[in-house]
């Protein structure tokens, strides 16, 4: 009796099941589990590339529900910035996105520039370009080559990495350091690019393409890797801009908006590229967008070293740009400036500047209130990895674990811009 | 190989070509919203480094940005970031949030500020509006203590959960204000 009680019970099961899926489908051991388990995907999960945490509600191998956990890593920058002089700032944006440096330096001393009215020769404008260009480079590089290893295929990631550590050792000629640059200074740069910088680079734009090409031949139309990535986590242009997003990932969904041609700044007007942009915004299309962006980055590069502007390499600015060190033990307004630049004692003006930049992940903004102080009175910094991760747990809903994973690699979530 | 005073003649006029239009561009929004709102909805009005920005009453936000939203010729789709700001000074008004709208289509940005009693920080929601609002609001409830009525899920994002206070405000001082050894008799701390 009791027997037959529970095959009944079985057989309503696998007729609703049935019923759900139009009943074309066999039902699986799926249909029978009745209980959902709750599984913490990170704080420090391997797979995640940083501390997130998830919690997901699992119907089996099925995502029903997710929160997102964030500010593992929160370190208060908006905060410290308002005890800090301008340039003690740039080394608060080093540590956002850890894996393009030099774009959120940069875009930091572009906001102050506006702030104080400085304008910056050419020259300085074009090596800024350069190296944020690469920058972006270093960052979609990582991203996509990590995407490969979560997908199981480890070659691709060994081949770019080491061009990533090209990029960096042309960091290190450029500005001394490799991963936290701070690279620049308000005002321009803080020297010219040296002789082994343009040769280190020159090589560098010689040998990278067919580095590139190689792993594009083996991700771009590899039947393995498109059937695993194509049409997860897709998001429409409608919800993408609903949730603000911007950069590759908002491309990806077909919108084409880019800080870099709908604000030009650090005359990114004077170059020709063009804009990639996907159809569903799935993780192949935000996949090929970083990619395309990467041949476009290396056309700005070229471009901009073809045509580099000869000239000053920073601004006339003595009240904000510091000297050079040998003139400040022998001049004395050097030694005054140096010394009023360094305690923080600039004059700025009261007023507010938004000034965003295309970063790796998308627009990052700068919103600066100066009360007239040495330091800025409030400082917002718009992160765009913060503003989409919101995203994530309606991208994940109805896909598997091993989905998850890929959609969270795609979008290129840092940790450490996520959280400031 | 060009020269950087050659170079600087152009530059300065495009600059000067452009400032022009973005100025009339920032007239042609004012009218517009002055017609959809009404010119009292708005009690400050300024142009920072050529950035619209308008300040409302808290009673109007959600409508004006709603408004904006849904507007056929203005097109604000996008919400670019909002925060808290803290005047302390400001009596009554000691609290602000500020809105960055963008509008993709024309290329046209607009900053919208409210303040508020410190007493009373409470602000409609715009997560109805935009989902990106979601953690945007967390942020302002966790640094501020700004209370959005209607949010799903008002709970502190980036600082621990029993955090008894907000640190964003000015009252919080970033190092403790007793300590004496860090004093610099001439520069302060």
């Amino acid at each position: 009796m009791a027997v037959n009680d529970a095959l009944a019970g079985t057989h309503k099961i696998i007729e609703e099941a049935r019923e759900q899926q139009g009943g074309q489908l066999v039902p699986t051991l799926n249909d029978f589990s009745q209980e959902l388990t709750t599984l913490n995907l990170g704080p420090t999960h391997p797979a995640t590339h940083g501390i997130f945490q998830n919690i997901l509600q699992m119907d089996g191998e099925r995502i029903i529900s997710g929160v997102s956990t964030i500010g593992y890593i929160h370190r208060a920058f908006e905060k410290i910035a308002e005890r800090r002089p301008f340039y003690q700032i740039t080394p608060l944006t080093d540590r956002m996105n850890y894996c393009s440096s030099p774009i959120n330096n940069m875009g930091w001393h572009m906001t102050v520039e506006k702030l104080l009215g400085v304008q910056v020769p050419k020259r300085a404008q074009y090596m800024r370009v350069i190296m944020m260009e690469l920058a972006r480079i270093a960052d979609h590089l990582i991203c996509n080559s990590i995407l490969g290893v979560d997908t199981g295929a480890f070659t691709g990631f060994l081949y770019v990495f080491q061009e990533r550590e090209k990029i960096y050792e042309i960091y290190e000629e450029v500005c001394g350091s490799r991963l936290t640059t701070n690279m620049g200074r308000v005002g321009g740069m803080e020297r010219d690019f040296s002789p082994v910088a343009l040769q280190k680079l020159r090589k560098w734009l010689k040998e990278f393409p067919a580095v590139m090409r190689e792993f594009e031949s083996m991700f771009t139309r590899n039947r393995i890797f498109m059937d695993r990535i194509s049409n997860v986590g897709p998001i429409s242009a409608e919800r993408a801009l609903n949730y603000g997003f911007t950069g590759p990932n908002l491309r990806a969904a077909g919108v084409d908006y880019d800080v870099r041609v709908m604000n030009p700044y650090s005359s990114y007007e004077d170059f020709e590229f063009d804009i990639p942009v996907g159809t569903n915004g799935d993780t192949y299309d935000r996949f090929i967008v970083r990619n395309e962006e990467i041949w476009q980055s290396l056309r700005i590069i070229n471009q901009a070293l073809d045509n580099l502007p000869e000239g000053p390499f920073h601004a006339d600015a003595p009240h904000y740009y510091l000297p050079p060190k040998q003139a400040v033990y022998k001049n004395m307004e050097a030694l005054i400036y140096h010394f009023k630049i360094i305690m923080g004692e600039i004059e700025a003006p009261v007023g507010e500047v938004y000034h965003s930049v295309e970063g790796g992940n998308g627009e990052l903004g700068f919103y600066l209130v100066s009360d007239g102080g040495r330091t800025p009175y409030r400082l917002h910094f718009r992160r765009p990895c913060f503003i989409y991760y919101q995203a994530y747990p309606e991208m994940v809903v109805g896909t598997s674990l091993s989905d998850a994973i890929v959609i969270l690699s795609s979008m290129n979530v840092i940790a450490g811009e996520l959280d400031a | 190989m060009a020269d950087p005073t050659k170079e600087e003649s152009p530059v300065a006029q495009a600059e000067a070509a452009t400032q022009d239009p973005t100025a009339q561009q920032n007239a042609q929004v004012l009218a517009l919203l002055h017609k959809l709102f009404g010119e009292a909805t708005f009690t400050e009005v300024a142009e920072p480094y050529g950035l619209l920005t308008v300040t409302t009453k808290r009673e109007h936000i959600h409508n004006i940005i709603a408004g904006l939203q849904q507007d056929q010729e203005l097109m604000f789709h996008f919400l670019t970031t909002m925060c808290g700001i803290h005047y302390p000074e400001n009596l009554n008004q000691e609290l602000g949030m500020i809105y960055h709208l963008h509008s993709l289509v024309h290329n046209i940005r607009l900053r919208i500020k409210i303040f508020f009693p410190i007493a009373d920080p409470v602000v409609p929601t715009i997560t109805d509006l935009y989902a990106t609002a979601n953690w945007m609001e967390r942020e302002a409830y966790d640094f501020y203590g700004v209370i959005f009525p209607g949010h799903p899920n008002l709970i502190r994002i980036l600082n621990v959960e029993d955090m008894d206070y907000h640190p964003m405000r000015k009252e919080y001082p970033l190092e403790d204000g007793t300590r004496e050894d860090k004093t610099d008799l001439f520069f302060g701390r």
